[in-house]
């Protein structure tokens, strides 16, 4: 914040140090411009998942408001969605220390307990509508599947990315795939942020 | 290293047609093809308008003019002219050319997601005109797409039209993240050396602030839209109330329409300054160019810049006064509604106190700007009664409203769109336009806005309400009123075909225009500094430019030229110095 506004706080059209003549460095963030991407990213999604936590909240104080029993599995989708995390900071960890192969194995176990995370999710649907709430049932169900589908869909697009780094990480040079695994762990550790908040407010609705 | 910020190297770009000017990467022909997709659809909406003014003007003078294509037309006139022409030009378009050249940077960051933005947005813009093929058309229910109305039985185009509007905007939407994560982490990251934030033109301050709102912003719409394809779709009741249709309640019920327009504001308001913003910045380099003289108040433009970018989030419910809100939220909106004009206010006086004392060079670009001004300042003011309650709420559904928000909303912007299409065809082009032709469309246009809607300001304060279909046999309406109403039309559809003479100059000019040469204006900003114009891919030859001075020395005091171009080193350009002390531009208008 400090060094924002002392940036503004510069008068260009001056001699000296911030005026004219000295030419500078001027990246913001000592950071690859992909990871840079991915964090603005984040704020979008982010935005997104609070909008829909809002409507939610506003939502829920109506009277035809009936809250859901939450399907059991979901517990076990969220330990499989931390093991995943887990599982990809230990990837990059083995990556930027060069053990190519110890990286690739953990990087694996990321992307299956991933996929099985989703395959859960759908269990948790199919839990759900045989217990007879189905989407139009009350706001309650509808909130379930709409905000369920939209995290798993954000979590699809990394299985997408997952496997395309995968296929990079065992046809590539030794570290080429360096960058690309860290935005699945930093990717990985956000979703797992976003559905822990998910979690807990279907949770507690 | 990213190619955007490649120091040096060869930089041919593809041969075949196919990757150089259909899937290509390159951001100039990306934003061609932006600018020319949004004209296109505008040109759509803009028809519609005619249908509609002639119902206004002229009732029943055309038969298939039915109350449901009437509300077809507001509809998709509203939101083609917000969403898929304003906002797809200013940062598609603008947004796509100037970053990277004004940056010094090769391209986008993100090249390929560059180009996927596009066609996205193509498919965006397919999507919403396939409507006009489905049974029952588009949808009617009005650019704000309000529940329950929107999708109920009785509105026109609620069997496709609405889906098929709701899923073009969650796909314009995706377009736009893909695009404005580029523009962010270029202007973060790919600045060439040299180029602090303090010494970016005020055109990328504006159009990077206004890609923040808008990636902040449109997720609004898009949990909005989704929610509404639910209800419409699976029969979820998000929005809809309990509600007895043609005498038989309705198996949806319990929710809550004000929520949406809770969510469609917190992105409808900040999507005025999505619009602005861009336009804010690019007519402060071009007044500053034009007029020779350096911007005045570059920091408080900036400041000014944040604020409205910061301020925007917490005025929408100033667009819901008549929905009914707690007394004391309607006093906080109509406070923050007020306080949003100061750094709007610092703008328009930097403006006029750049043009003060400036050589001024009246050309088609600096009469559209003056032109955007005087709008903007109508539009404005105008604001300023609608932003307090007491004043809104006999207003808001009158033609008042419909009069000031064109005016400060679509006029103002457009003025800018023409300003900044004239200012950098040169660029574009290689060309130089038809000046004639230039000053004669700014005539018909500024003259010709100003008497369709200042007019309508008269009928607002008469009375007249927005969104009737026919306005005969109303009491409270009167005779001149309708007389007004002939005139405003007639006056609509001409300066609506006059606009050909723009579409006439772009065209001819790029055979017959007189060869530009790299900078015309003698500009100082580096988009006129490159080594081949048209820009070249890769924009910069073998090495990037290195910049040593902020983007608005003109008329600079001892210097040989009135312009001393960013990428000059030394003080007045050639070398030379003036002294370590003495700030050769903080003389007169230089900010303090």
């Amino acid at each position: 914040m400090t060094t924002l506004i002392k940036t503004l706080a510069e008068k260009p059209w001056l001699s000296g140090h911030d005026g004219v003549g000295v030419p500078a460095e001027v990246a913001i963030f000592d950071l690859a411009k992909e990871k840079v991407g991915l964090r603005a990213f984040f704020a979008v999604a982010a935005s997104l998942f609070m909008l829909f936590v809002v409507a939610y909240r506003l939502r829920m104080v109506y009277s035809d408001w009936v809250p859901v029993q939450d399907p059991g599995v979901l517990w076990l989708s969220t330990g499989l969605l931390v093991v995943a995390s887990v599982a990809l900071q230990v990837s990059s960890i083995f990556m930027s220390r060069q053990h190519d192969q110890r990286a690739l194995t953990a990087f694996y176990v990321g992307g299956v307990c991933t996929l099985l995370f989703v395959c859960c999710q759908l269990v948790a649907w199919s839990e759900l509508s045989n217990a007879g709430y189905l989407v139009s049932t009350n706001p309650a169900s509808s909130f379930f599947y709409l905000l369920t589908a939209v995290h798993g869909l954000h979590v699809i697009g990394g299985l997408v990315a997952w496997l395309r780094t995968a296929i990079r990480m065992r046809s590539a040079e030794p570290g080429a795939a360096r960058i690309a695994v860290d935005l699945c762990t930093l990717y990985s550790h956000f979703l797992l942020l976003v559905w822990a908040g998910l979690f807990y407010l279907l949770l507690n609705s | 290293m990213a190619y955007a910020d490649q120091d040096t190297g060869h930089h041919a770009g593809p041969d075949k047609f196919i990757w150089k000017y259909v899937w290509s990467q390159d951001h100039k022909v990306i934003a061609v093809q932006y600018g020319c997709t949004a004209i296109a659809v505008g040109i759509l909406a803009l028809v519609l308008s005619w249908l509609m003014r002639m119902q206004i003007g002229f009732p029943g003078s055309l038969e298939f003019i039915d109350p449901s294509a009437y509300y077809q037309y507001v509809t998709m006139h509203g939101m083609i002219m917000v969403i898929y022409l304003l906002t797809a030009f200013f940062l598609g378009g603008f947004g796509n050319y100037l970053i990277p050249l004004m940056c010094g940077a090769r391209d986008m960051v993100f090249p390929f997601l560059n180009m996927l933005s596009y066609w996205f947005y193509l498919l965006s813009v397919l999507i919403l005109l396939a409507s006009y093929f489905v049974p029952g058309g588009p949808t009617g229910a009005g650019w704000t797409l309000y529940p329950p109305q929107s999708i109920l039985q009785g509105t026109p185009g609620t069997d496709w039209g609405i889906i098929l509007m709701l899923a073009s905007l969650a796909v314009f939407i995706i377009a736009f993240t893909m695009g404005g994560l580029n523009y962010i982490t270029t202007v973060l990251q790919a600045r060439c050396r040299g180029l602090t934030l303090m010494r970016m033109p005020l055109t990328i301050w504006s159009i990077i602030t206004a890609t923040v709102l808008g990636l902040l912003a449109f997720p609004a719409l898009f949990v909005s839209a989704i929610m509404l394809m639910f209800d419409r779709v699976l029969g979820t009741s998000f929005f809809m109330p309990y509600i007895v249709h043609m005498g038989q309640a309705l198996e949806t019920g319990g929710g809550s329409p004000v929520l949406f327009q809770h969510l469609f504001w917190f992105f409808g308001h900040p999507e005025v300054y999505i619009v602005a913003l861009p336009a804010f910045g690019l007519v402060s380099d071009i007044l500053s160019t034009h007029a020779r003289k350096n911007i005045f108040g570059y920091r408080m433009m900036v400041w000014a810049i944040l604020a409205i970018g910061g301020i925007s989030f917490i005025v929408w419910a100033h667009h819901m006064y008549v929905s009914g809100m707690n007394l004391y939220l309607g006093y906080f909106f109509a406070t923050t509604t007020l306080i949003i004009a100061i750094p709007t206010a610092i703008k328009v006086y930097n403006w006029t106190l750049t043009l003060w004392h400036g050589n001024i060079h009246l050309n088609t670009p600096m009469l559209f700007s003056i032109g955007f001004i005087s709008t903007f300042l109508i539009g404005g003011l105008t604001g300023l009664f609608l932003g307090n309650v007491a004043v809104d709420i006999p207003l808001s559904d009158t033609y008042f409203v419909v009069a000031h928000f064109h005016m400060v909303m679509a006029i103002a912007p457009i003025m800018v769109v023409f300003a900044a299409i004239y200012h950098w065809y040169p660029k574009i082009t290689g060309r130089m336009y038809n000046e004639t032709l230039g000053v004669i469309h700014f005539w018909v246009t500024f003259v010709g806005t100003y008497l369709i809607y200042f007019p309508m300001h008269y009928l607002g304060f008469e009375g007249m309400p927005r969104r009737y279909y026919a306005y005969e046999g109303y009491e409270f309406i009167s005779e001149s009123a309708h007389s007004l109403n002939e005139f405003i039309s007639v006056v609509a559809i001409l300066v609506g075909v006059l606009q050909i003479l723009f579409i006439i100059n772009m065209l001819m000019s790029l055979k017959t225009g007189k060869l530009a040469g790299a900078n015309p204006w003698n500009a100082t900003t580096l988009e006129w500094q490159t080594p081949q114009t048209p820009p070249a891919h890769g924009n910069w030859g073998d090495e990037l430019p290195v910049v040593y001075r902020w983007a608005y020395d003109y008329s600079v005091p001892g210097a040989d030229e009135d312009f001393i171009p960013q990428n000059q080193p030394g003080e007045l350009g050639d070398g030379r110095e003036v002294g370590d002390d003495t700030g050769h531009s903080s003389g007169e208008g230089a900010p303090a």
